[in-house]
């Protein structure tokens, strides 16, 4: 089907505001290639549970096409129009299920060669879409926090290599109220700016408890239940013969959060599509805590673009090597305190660089610290970089130097 | 990882070498080593990363002509790329699907030209489709000139089923799909490789399997005892447990970069130390490709290769042997379908259908 033979009655299965959205821009949809399409209407189909930032995000990227004229239209989505589908394509229903179809999609422009075309111009629209659509300035200057080693003892090895660049290393930070410190800093933010998943506090163990409003908050140990029955239903659907890999992942992305155990009360469908999305999107995220507490940093920053946000990792399970599977022991779950870390400090880099994605990382601020031990390292505006300072401070003392 | 290359060797290069494939001595035998796995240069060859490498840094490359931009444009899954190593084409089928390739392989090219028995080209591989890594659907080529396949994997699977409950976990080698587990033939065609081809018994070999840690190490064992037993002239061995990356555990992922570098100095030394290899055997060794950068913000860095990105595509290859010039860095840029051609010319066989070129530094 070519765009240009859209009718109204196709987007019937869309949920009541993505519906609206696309009969709201069903001639500018007409004008576009196909596979350009396809991708949009993936981003369509999910408004009804996307976050505030997202849905501003979409609308004023879909005003500014609007607002093109056709030549100017036409230029923009070119690289797109150049790419070939293959026939095997032909049969997918893109508009139903666009989903599916940049699944299938993908793989096709993997086997055809295209792929570097369509990074050219995905790319190419991206950088147009970037300098043409107004962004929204946060409130407040961003903070993104992270903490990590939680279990770890001793530990000699240089920590934080990839952020020092960046930022100013405390060696002699006392970590007595370490966390008090920092939760009341989010829960202050929060109470002085709120706003609808602004504030975080994305937990990789079991979540502390927080009495602060408008902090929204995810923990791996708070879905321990609906990672149980994800885990069942993959395995049962291995075990009924679901197919390979793809045929798994696809049985994964139509899960829905009843399928888990979620409730269904419209006032927690954006967040439990979103822990569903967490659970079944992310690679590792269902097995390994320190993957989950990274992936959601990500999806959270990527998404819901907060104000603030604090990841505190914890221990994740111990790989087992192959020897001990063969002893046939009875297994008994273990953790891997000094893996977790090097997982963390990792994951602690990553979410500044995701951080450093978003509108206003010229103003944003960034502090990782070695719970209950005393090294930290804090990035922003005012703070030296690749610098180390020896004097002694507590959390609160480097937050305030943060801003 | 340029400048860890060319640390202490010269970069000067003579392009003109005879083709040596005129002079393949029927003795010429080949071991290549892939990463099914993907390593990035930040976890290797670059400063920070060169602490995870310490034998291939200081062992290999002294002794090899490395190369440092090898480019695979082909699809990024590792079967299909394996597969596109081994024929020397870039293999477009489906890479979860259990296919063989569409263009002749290696091995192959040469059992049909160099007239060779079954017993001479052996492929050691995770067990994720690669059971079919051995021989091609082209015609006139195929099941009659394949390598042996072995899934060392599948052989421990086999020899421990129904004694113990966590089999079915060592299966589990498809990092991107964590609970995947293929199911492939059946349980005799397993215990038969490892009594006729392998002369083990079931409890040597589970016995030594219990000192090991990890999937890789069991296929260099195998691959150990295929050179005793049989000594082919072509063994390929494809490790996979870095692929744990997609796990997205950064530690385990720097561990099965540290375990494949111990790894590969020992499939050195035991090229060094076996009569029937010592002396005449060329060992490549190569990433299918890399991982994608931190700085892509399509992708999650280290964890998987799917953006397509410059470093998901760029990696290295070091190539070691008599004849082979040690200590020399080449840094123009080549494909990772060169590996066949090139394999072709050193062992006298023709690779007719493969695209890329034999790679004149090391024939």
């Amino acid at each position: 089907m070519h765009p240009g033979d859209l009718k109204p009655n196709q987007f019937s299965s869309y949920p009541p505001q993505a519906r609206q959205i696309a009969l709201e821009n069903l001639t500018l949809f007409r004008k576009l290639p196909e596979i350009m399409l396809s991708i949009l209407l993936e981003e369509v189909i999910e408004y009804d549970w996307k976050f505030p930032a997202e849905r501003k995000e979409l609308e004023n990227q879909l005003a500014y096409l609007n607002s093109l004229e056709p030549r100017a239209l036409a230029s923009l989505v070119a690289g797109f129009a150049k790419l070939r589908l293959s026939r095997s394509l032909d049969d997918g229903d893109w508009v139903k299920s666009p989903r599916d179809f940049v699944e299938r999609l993908t793989a096709d422009l993997w086997t055809t060669h295209q792929m570097e075309s369509f990074r050219a111009a995905a790319d190419q629209y991206q950088s147009s879409i970037g300098s043409s659509v107004r962004q929204e300035v946060p409130a407040i200057p961003r903070l993104g926090i992270v903490v990590v080693g939680q279990g770890v003892g001793e530990y000699s090895d240089a920590l934080f290599q990839k952020l020092h660049p960046h930022g100013t290393y405390f060696r002699d930070v006392k970590p007595e109220n370490g966390l008090n410190f920092l939760f009341d800093r989010l829960a202050k933010r929060a109470q002085q700016h709120p706003a609808p998943y602004a504030h975080w506090y994305v937990e990789g163990g079991h979540a502390i408890e927080m009495t602060a409003p408008g902090v929204t908050n995810v923990s791996y140990g708070g879905l321990e239940a609906p990672r149980k029955v994800l885990l069942g239903k993959m395995q049962s659907g291995i075990s009924s013969g679901v197919g390979g890999p793809e045929a798994l992942r696809s049985l994964l992305a139509q899960m829905r959060p009843e399928d888990l155990g979620f409730s269904k009360s419209p006032a927690d469908a954006i967040l439990n599509r979103f822990k569903v999305a967490l659970l079944t999107e992310g690679s590792g995220t269902q097995i390994f805590s320190t993957t989950f507490a990274q992936w959601a940093a990500r999806e959270v920053l990527r998404r819901a673009q907060p104000l603030t946000l604090l990841v505190r990792f914890a221990p994740r399970q111990r790989q087992r090597p192959i020897n001990e599977m063969l002893s046939a022991m009875p297994t008994t779950l273990q953790t891997d305190p000094l893996g977790s870390l090097i997982d963390a400090e990792m994951g602690a880099y990553y979410t500044w660089l995701n951080q450093q994605r978003l509108i206003g990382a010229e103003h944003a601020s960034f502090l990782v610290w070695f719970e209950d031990h005393s090294q930290a390292l804090a990035i922003g505006p005012s703070i030296p970089r690749g610098t180390e300072s020896s004097s002694s401070s507590d959390l609160s003392g480097i937050l305030k130097l943060v801003g | 990882m340029r400048g860890a290359a060319a640390l202490g060797v010269g970069s000067a290069l003579s392009t003109f070498a005879p083709l040596r494939a005129f002079a393949a001595r029927p003795s010429q035998k080949v071991v290549v080593v892939t990463f099914g796995g993907g390593a990035r240069d930040e976890e290797t060859f670059a400063p920070d990363g060169q602490k995870n490498i310490p034998h291939l840094l200081n062992e290999l490359i002294p002794r090899a002509t490395f190369f440092t931009q090898v480019v695979n444009q082909g699809i990024l899954g590792h079967y299909v790329a394996t597969a596109s190593l081994a024929t020397g084409v870039y293999e477009t089928f489906n890479n979860f699907a259990t296919v063989a390739p569409e263009h002749p392989t290696i091995f192959e090219y040469f059992r049909k030209d160099l007239k060779r028995p079954a017993t001479d080209a052996w492929v050691v591989a995770p067990s994720n489709g690669f059971n079919f890594l051995g021989e091609s659907s082209f015609k006139s080529y195929g099941p009659n000139f394949g390598a042996g396949v072995i899934l060392p994997k599948h052989l421990l699977a086999a020899s421990i089923s129904g004694s113990n409950p966590n089999y079915r976990n060592l299966l589990q080698d498809n990092y991107e799909s964590p609970l995947y587990t293929p199911d492939l033939s059946g349980r005799e065609f397993h215990l038969n490789q490892l009594d006729r081809i392998l002369k083990l018994s079931v409890s040597d070999f589970t016995a030594h399997a219990l000192t090991l840690s990890s999937a890789d190490e069991l296929s260099v064992y195998i691959a150990h005892q295929l050179m005793r037993e049989l000594a082919p002239s072509l063994l390929w061995i494809t490790l996979h447990d870095m692929d744990v990356a997609h796990s997205g555990c950064f530690s385990l992922y720097l561990e099965g970069i540290r375990r494949s570098d111990r790894l590969c100095a020992e499939i050195w030394n035991t090229i060094q130390t076996e009569p029937e290899y010592e002396g005449k055997t060329s060992m490549f060794i190569l990433p299918d490709f890399g991982r994608d950068s931190d700085t892509d913000a399509g992708g999650n860095g280290f964890q998987h290769h799917r953006t397509g990105d410059a470093l998901s595509r760029t990696t290295w290859m070091m190539a070691l042997g008599p004849g082979i010039r040690e200590g020399i860095t080449v840094d123009r840029r080549i494909e990772s379908i060169d590996l066949v051609p090139t394999l072709g010319a050193l062992l006298g066989c023709s690779a007719q259908a493969a695209q890329g070129h034999p790679l004149p530094e090391v024939v």
